[in-house]
């Protein structure tokens, strides 16, 4: 192969419809925005997919660590007062 | 859509069992593994090799049918055969990219394929040779790939599990599409009825190969299906898929090329004869009618458009460039 350098990676997002959000589907590999554009449109939506598509330079996206999950995520679990089952309404108050 | 058995695998695992055994315990519990989550070598390599095997596949598998775009009989067939063929090429790419979270670069797995070192299903070392062979592959070759690929939808790993889903939705139109060339063929003239015979004569036991290895024989079935890459034996999909082919062949008023074939009551399902063995090893390992041509002609692809994809990189740099000149201007 002649290249040196591998062509850069996309993420592909696409909204199926309007009314819900950008979804991701997968990556591709592309030049330059445009042409990611273009792909992205021959290789994710060949069968009425989406109304809009997104693609995004893979190495732009920050990412959390797998590892830090706990840290993360877990102080959340022990805070039941943030759901509405939480609180005591008697049934005669009606749907609250 | 095309899988076959992953050949030449056999990883051991070197990490502490500790590790091994909270790692399995994730897989026991369904959970599934992504990109960046800590995974055992061997499970790394054994995804890598098998969805770039998948990958390849799905491209050395556009050349046979491609043979016969510019010659469909109608144009209703053509423009569904161009639609499977890009579809085909949708495939692959699917799965290149879910195989390049693992860590593999696009590169080193087109580098692989254009020098004849990577493995794809050995059913594309075979011949096209007449409008029917077209029916025979989307009917045999996708259907016994659908039995293949419908499981790896549950696979442990994420990535290559959602591919699948994507590629399971869009391969049952491959199918239906064959099938619907062979009915044509079947109850058409004594000349197309017997061209219609000849392809699934032809097609029939490379198709069973595509399962991969018997059982006793697989080198790798035991761990990918305790890390639940894999759900079925090659076997069992084997048997699935000569269950469901043998009342559509009857339908279609043709005979499969195996005189051992029969139901079998007490088992609820059909005998079928030895597969040649030593036919499907010849053919995995370089030997089968077309290897050298399916690598040349995918060498010769990736080679005549080396200036594209440089004049591509060398087209965004220059825009990027002057972009920042302007905003530095500003």
């Amino acid at each position: 192969m002649s290249e040196a350098e591998e062509i850069p990676l996309w993420e592909v997002f696409i909204r199926p419809r309007n009314g819900l959000a950008h979804r991701h589907c997968g990556s591709l590999h592309a030049a330059d925005a445009e042409m990611a554009l273009q792909a992205a449109r021959d290789v994710y939506t060949r069968r009425g997919e989406g109304l809009s598509v997104w693609v995004i330079p893979s190495a732009q996206i920050v990412a959390s660590d797998p590892q830090d999950r706990g840290v993360l995520f877990d102080p959340a679990d022990d805070k039941i007062y943030r759901h509405p089952s939480f609180y005591n309404i008697p049934d005669d108050v009606g749907h609250m | 859509m095309y899988s076959q058995g992953l050949i030449g695998s056999g990883e051991q695992t070197t990490e502490t069992p500790e590790f091994l055994a909270a790692f399995q315990a994730r897989i026991d519990a369904d959970e599934k593994i992504e990109p960046n989550d800590p995974m055992p070598a061997a499970y790394r390599k054994t995804l890598i090799r098998q969805i770039g095997q998948h990958a390849h596949s799905e491209i050395v598998g556009m050349l046979p049918e491609g043979n016969w775009i510019t010659r469909a009989p109608t144009l209703r067939r053509k423009a569904a055969l161009l639609a499977k063929v890009q579809d085909e090429g949708g495939h692959g790419l699917y799965l290149y990219s879910a195989a390049e979270t693992l860590g593999v670069s696009r590169k080193q797995m087109t580098e692989e394929l254009v020098s004849g070192r990577a493995k794809y299903s050995s059913i594309f070392n075979y011949p096209t040779q007449t409008w029917a062979d077209i029916g025979a592959i989307g009917w045999l070759v996708d259907g016994a790939a659908i039995m293949n690929q419908v499981p790896l939808c549950r696979c442990s790993y994420g990535p290559y599990a959602r591919a699948m889903i994507r590629v399971c939705r869009e391969e049952s139109f491959h199918q239906r599409q064959g099938y619907e060339i062979m009915l044509k063929l079947a109850e058409g003239s004594p000349a197309q009825k017997e061209m219609a015979q000849d392809a699934l004569n032809r097609w029939w036991w490379p198709s069973l190969m595509m399962f991969g290895p018997p059982d006793g024989a697989s080198e790798h079935s035991d761990q990918s299906t305790r890390w639940k890459i894999k759900r079925f034996t090659n076997d069992e999909l084997r048997q699935k898929f000569v269950d469901a082919t043998v009342p559509q062949a009857q339908r279609l008023g043709l005979s499969l090329p195996d005189p051992a074939l029969a139901w079998n009551e007490a088992e609820g399902r059909y005998d079928y004869g030895e597969i040649d063995w030593d036919e499907f090893w010849a053919v995995v390992k370089g030997h089968g009618p077309l290897n050298k041509a399916r690598v040349a002609a995918r060498k010769k692809a990736w080679e005549d458009g080396a200036w594209v994809r440089e004049a591509a990189l060398a087209h965004a740099k220059k825009r990027a460039a002057r972009q920042s000149v302007a905003i530095a201007a500003e």
